[in-house]
Parts: C-alpha cells; structure tokens; sequence
C-alpha cells in the first residue's frame, strides 16, 4: 500500500510538472538566466577555455541574448546536448533556446513544432577521411565504414547519398563528435561525415590537421541557425531580432569598438534605432531601449564572432564564402530595423 | 465455519459491519485504492494528452509506416533505408533478441564452470575464481561493456593488417571475419542424418535405462551419444560428395566482404554482458550447491556411486531447486542490460526504435510505449519459460 501511494505521488508529480507556459520572457526573468542549449564540445562552436567557461560562436548567440534580455551577457547556463537529445530537451521545457549546429528543415518545424529564428552559418554536408587511404572523391567510397551521429539531418543525407549513387557502405552510429573523433582515429571508420563546418573543427583539433583531407563534394544543405519551441511568438522574435541585429550590425559597421560612441546618436536613422536613440523599439519586444549596445558590447557584431571564433585567423580557419553579409556578395541578409 | 471478529453468529446486518468486518472492510479498501489509482491514471494520461495538444504535437502511430530513411549496420533481416519505422523497430528486436539469447547461454555456461570451480579443492583455482567473481560483479556493467568495445577498436589493428591466428579466421578492429558455409544441392542430408541420429539416440537411451532399470548393467550412454553426435554429420557430409563449400572473407577495397562478421559493437555488448552476468550466476550456483547438505554427498559415496556421478545425479538435482529462481532474475538482468547497446552503437530495441525513429520522428511517447511493451513481452516470455522449468524440477513428493 505505502509503495502504492508512492507511485501515485510520483505520477502525479511527473504529470503535473507540464511545459513551461507561453510567457518564456517572463519565465526567464524571474529565473535570472537564459537556459540555453548547446552541444557536448565542438572546437570553435561551443567549448570550454582554459578558465573553464564555454566559448564559441554558438555560445555567443546565447550570450548575445541574454545580453538582450537582462543587459548581462554572463546571465546564461548551458545545458549540453547531442544530435539525439536537443529537440526533446527544448520542446520539454528544459532549455529556453537551441544554439546547436541545428539544420532548419520541414518536419522539424512543421512535425516537431519548433521554431527557426534564422540562419547563422550556411553550411553543408561533406566527408574527412585519411590523406594515406588515397580518396579524392565521395564516389571512391564503395564499401567504406562511415562514422556518424545519429538523431541528425547528416545520418538521412547519408543513408540518400550512398543509395542514389549505388554504393554500399557500414554506418557505424556515434552519439557525438569526440566519440566520432576517436573512433575515426581509432580506423573503426574509414571516413567521418558531418556538416563541412564541424568537419572543419574537428579536424583543426586532430593532433596532424594535414593528414586528413575534407573530399571536395557536398551532398546536402544545411542551413545552421538558433531555435525555440513553437507557441511564443514574443519569444521567437526576441531570438529572431537578436540574431538579425548581429547581422544589420556588421552592414552598419557597428562593432564593439564603436557601438558607445555611436550610441551618443548619429545621422544614420537606421542606426539611431537601433541603438535606441530613436524611437521605442525595445519597448515593442518588452526589451530595454538600447538592448542592441548590450548585445554589440558583448559579443560584437556576426563578423567579430566569426573571425574570433572560427575565422581564417583561428585553428578552424573557416573563410566566410556564402555566409558573407550580402554586401559583400555573400546571402547574409537580415530585414530592416525600422 | 469461520467466525469473523466483530461478527457475532446469527446477528442483524448494519451498516458499520462493513468497516468493522476485516473481510469487507479490506475489500471497501481495496476499492477505494483501485478507484484513486484509477483516477490518477486517467488523470495523468489526460493532463499529457492536453499538454502535447497545447504544443501542437501530434500523436499517433501512423510514422511506423514511414520510411525509417536510416541505415542499420548489422540486421538479421532484409532491411534498407526505405523500410519503415516498424521494420527498423524489427531488426532491433531481432538484435536485441541475438544478443540476450547468446548472451544466456554463454553467461550460463561459464557461470556453472566458474561457480563449481570455485568450490574446488585446487587453491590456485578456487582463489582465481573468486578473483573472477570479486573483479566482474564490482564494476559496472557499462564499464565493461566500453572497455572491451575500446580493446577491439584500439588494440586490434586495422582489417588491412587484419591478424590470421588460423586459416580464414581475420581479426580487426572492425570486427572478426570467418568463412561462411554455402550448403549445395545435396546439403539438407547433413542435418537429416543428425535427426536420425538424435532419435535413434534417445530410443537407445531409453533402451539403456530399462536394461539398467532390470539388470544394473549400465551402457556408456554419454559417450556413444557424443561419438554418434559427431560422427554422423561428417559421415554424411563425405557420402553425399561435400555438398558444402565455404565463403572466404577477403579484403575488398575498405574492408572484408564475404564470410561471416563479428562486428566490435556485437562482440563487446555479448562479451560484456556475458561475463558479467556469469559472475552473478557462478554465485548462485555455489550458493546452490553449498545449500545441499553434505550428508547427500556421504551417503552417495557410501552407496559406492562415482563422484561424477555423485555431482550429476544428487548435487546438481538438489541444488538447481535453488539455483532456478535467482537465476530467472539473471536472465532478466542480462536482456535489460542489453539495452545499453546504444553505448557502442550496437543497433538493439533501444538504439533503432527507441532512439532514432524516435528522433527522426519526434513520437516520443508513442516511441517509448513500443518499447515497454516490447521489453515487458520479452522478459514475460523468459519468466513464463523458467518457471515453467522450475515446476519441472521441482521436489517431487512421494
Ligand atoms: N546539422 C546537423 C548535424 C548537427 C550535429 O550533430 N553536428 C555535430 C558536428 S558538426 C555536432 O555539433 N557535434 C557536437 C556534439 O557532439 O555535441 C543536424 O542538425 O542534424
């Protein structure tokens, strides 16, 4: 009888104890942090520095918007999550927001009611294998054993890649890049493939980077970008407008450096909304006036979080290719502040 | 007749008889508890079925005819990426159900062995065994389960410098490859010879006792079941030409094809398991024996009856009525832990339907329940089969 009653109360308890309700702002005030989701260790993306605080350019989304929210880029926890674990954690209520190498598609917006804010890197799939094992193709794969992380877009593209050329392969599942990385090292795959932006991390922190080769083709999309749950649409702007704001700031040449001093007011409108020295802007976002000289002040505007975290100048050496802003003939592109 | 407290014989009926009679008043209980429970469970699967509607989640089991679009390493069944979900959740099962049933009878085996060796008189021995025992059941089984995962990977080297330890045997660190029998035309005489052999075994044995049962005069039965048992199969195997050839792994490209694989996720998951759980059972089965008072043994010797005979006709009988019960919860254990099979990529119940589907999909709890009932159907089965054996070798009265 007395486990009966406790098997009840413990029912209870986990029923009870439902999603976080629509007001996720209010929510995260009263917590006095931004929970954010990030993944497990990805050098450049999320990791941990020597004084043991996550850095990275999905960290810094996540401290951009905390920024946003309480003016203090430092009010945010981290919760680590694999390709198989993040969108349970974000619908349960766990996290507030999935900064995660996380590929927009259709049935994770449409299926898993999430929400997409918008893209932060533009990427796609692509391979790294040994320089010794002599492959300069995807096609030269016939038979290989392939590391990959299951529960993501790459396993699907994979499993398509493979069966449209008519090649067989041994997919060998992983749960997340350091167990691939080891494995990989280890020869129980001939071949890792991820998103070309993880490739690249990963391969920057193998002990000889150039014996290791990423193979020229790509054989998926994978628009990288934050997300929410669906049902707050407050929420899903304020991690919308932030991510636009990083962007709109690298075209208006709003950087770290100069944000104070243009923040006294300029002759640019646009900036001077921004900034909040015209208008109500943050009101309309229930956001301070000049939540976005938090945010610049913080982090700094796309280009200094991507050249300070996976930039040609870092171990990853990405170059910006399509993920240059539009003006400088890339397709990052954010809608206007006004 | 039963007189109950509280009610005289041959009194009136009132209304607070029914708290004051202990039968009635344990069934008002009773009642009342199944109605809370009820209540509660209603309650619980409602305030789920409101939450996942408020997210706009939608329910249902109709993606288990959806192409599962991932693939499967190592299947007992045809399967590709456009199988459906319930297809994957098969080859799961299957797996799941390769490595429980090979991981029983290796954990069996070895349990006895080492559970009677470490009764032995042989110091060495008894001492290595408890070594075994203490070692094995004082880590964790996962622990075990990655160790020998990392000792095949790490240690053995890659298919391409693949060691030869006997013609046709190839280990790697991406698995152990041996030749393959392909049965020909006249193959089938092969297993049909063994099944003559086996009844007309057991007709001899029955033979054999009766003769005994009159006479005391005792065949060899054991040894000429052995010597028959091996030797039909390779006599049949000569008179009907060879009809079986073998497939040969060889290195093709990146890896071996042909022959028959031993994938390191399999043989780490089975090895693992296995020795682990056989430490638990060599304890059961000691504690078995143990709990056979040593006056059977006397008075078996006294009788002049052979120790051998001694262990297989009066220890063991007595002691497996011990052994039995412990041991089903074993079985049990052994097919649980199988599920942490997602720890090296071994694509059981856990890993395809469990944990893929489940994330390609979204259907959590529909995910979820396939599973309980899955693993609950499993376990039902084993406990059906091993209590149905227990009440074989149960005490017989007479
Ligand atoms: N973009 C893909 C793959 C995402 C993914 O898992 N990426 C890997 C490598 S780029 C990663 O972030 N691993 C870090 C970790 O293991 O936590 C998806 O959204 O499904």
């Amino acid at each position: 009888m007395r486990k009966l009653i406790l098997l009840i109360a413990a029912g209870a308890l986990a029923a009870v104890t439902s999603v976080a309700g629509a007001a996720t702002l209010d929510d995260v005030r009263a917590k006095g942090h931004v929970q954010c989701g990030i993944n497990t260790g990805l050098p450049g993306f999320a990791f941990k520095d020597e004084a043991g605080d996550w850095q990275g350019f999905d960290v810094d989304y996540c401290k951009a918007l905390a920024a946003a929210v309480f003016g203090d880029a430092g009010a945010v926890k981290y919760t680590n999550l694999t390709g198989a674990t993040r969108f349970e954690a974000l619908k349960a209520g766990e996290i507030d927001v999935l900064s995660r190498n996380t590929t927009w598609t259709y049935s994770r917006d449409n299926d898993l009611k999430l929400t997409f804010v918008g893209v932060n890197y533009y990427d796609g799939q692509g391979f790294i294998v040994n320089k010794a094992l002599g492959v300069e193709s995807a096609h030269d794969l016939e038979g290989a054993s392939v590391c990959i992380q299951t529960g993501t877009t790459t396993e699907l593209n994979l499993a398509d890649f493979f069966r449209a050329n008519g090649m067989s392969y041994e997919p060998v599942p992983i749960e997340n890049n350091e167990e691939a990385r080891q494995n990989y090292l280890a020869g129980r795959c001939d071949v890792y493939t991820t998103d070309r932006s993880g490739l690249a991390a990963t391969r920057a922190a193998l002990d000889n980077p150039d014996d290791h080769v990423v193979l020229p083709e790509i054989i998926s999309k994978e628009p990288l970008g934050p997300l929410v749950r669906h049902g707050d649409d407050e929420w899903g702007d304020i991690a919308r407008w932030t991510l636009n704001a990083l962007i709109l700031a690298e075209e208006y040449g709003i950087d770290s450096g100069n944000v104070n001093d243009l923040a006294q007011g300029t002759n640019n409108p646009e900036i001077n909304r921004m900034l909040g020295t015209e208008g109500e802007f943050g009101a309309m976002l229930r956001l301070d006036q000049d939540w976005v000289v938090n945010v610049i002040n913080a982090v700094g505007n796309y280009a200094e979080i991507f050249d300070r975290n996976i930039g040609p100048d870092t171990p990853i050496g990405l170059s910006r290719g399509v993920n240059a802003s539009y003006l400088d003939g890339g397709i990052l592109y954010a809608p206007p502040f006004r | 007749m039963t007189v109950h407290p509280g009610v005289e014989p041959g009194s009136t009926f009132r209304l607070s008889d029914i708290w004051t009679n202990e039968r009635s008043r344990s069934l008002v209980i009773q009642i009342a508890a199944l109605v809370v429970l009820l209540a509660t469970l209603g309650w619980i699967i409602n305030n789920t079925v409101q939450n996942l509607e408020n997210l706009g989640v939608e329910t249902g089991y109709g993606f288990l005819g959806h192409p599962a679009s991932y693939d499967i390493n190592q299947r007992l069944i045809d399967y590709t990426s456009r199988s459906t979900h319930a297809r994957a959740a098969l080859v799961g099962f299957l797996n799941t159900v390769l490595v429980a049933v090979t991981g029983i009878i290796f954990a069996t085996l070895l349990g006895f062995m080492v559970g009677i060796l470490r009764l032995s008189n042989n110091w060495l021995v008894s001492r290595l065994m408890t070594a075994y025992i203490e070692f094995t059941r004082n880590v964790p089984v996962l622990l075990h389960i990655l160790l020998w995962y990392g000792i095949v990977v790490h240690v053995l080297p890659h298919p391409r410098q693949a060691i030869e330890p006997v013609s046709g045997l190839f280990l790697s660190n991406r698995g152990f490859y041996l030749p393959r029998p392909i049965f020909e035309d006249f193959a089938w005489v092969i297993p049909a010879s063994l099944i003559v052999t086996l009844v007309g075994l057991f007709l001899f044995a029955r033979h054999a006792r009766r003769v005994q049962e009159r006479t005391g005069r005792i065949y060899p039965v054991l040894s000429i079941s052995l010597a028959a048992i091996v030797a039909a199969p390779v006599i049949a195997y000569f008179a009907s030409g060879s009809p079986v050839s073998l497939d040969w792994p060889a290195l093709k490209g990146f890896n071996y094809q042909g022959g028959i694989a031993l994938k390191p996720e399999f043989f780490a998951l089975w090895f693992a398991l296995s020795i682990y759980t056989a430490a638990f059972i060599a304890e059961i089965v000691r504690s078995g024996i143990v709990a056979v008072s040593h006056g059977q043994t006397e008075a078996a010797f006294s009788l002049g009856i052979k120790p051998g005979w001694t262990m297989r006709l009066v220890i063991i009988p007595q002691a497996l009525r011990v052994i039995v019960p412990p041991l089903i919860s074993q079985y049990l254990n052994l097919t649980k832990n199988s599920s942490l099979a997602i720890a090296v990529g071994y694509m059981d119940l856990t890993a395809t339907i469990g944990r893929i589907s489940l994330n390609q999909t979204g259907r959590a709890l529909e995910c979820m329940s396939i599973l309980l009932t899955i693993y609950l159907l499993i376990s039902l089965t084993i406990s059906a089969f091993m209590n149905w054996y227990n009440r074989r070798i149960r005490l017989v009265e007479r």
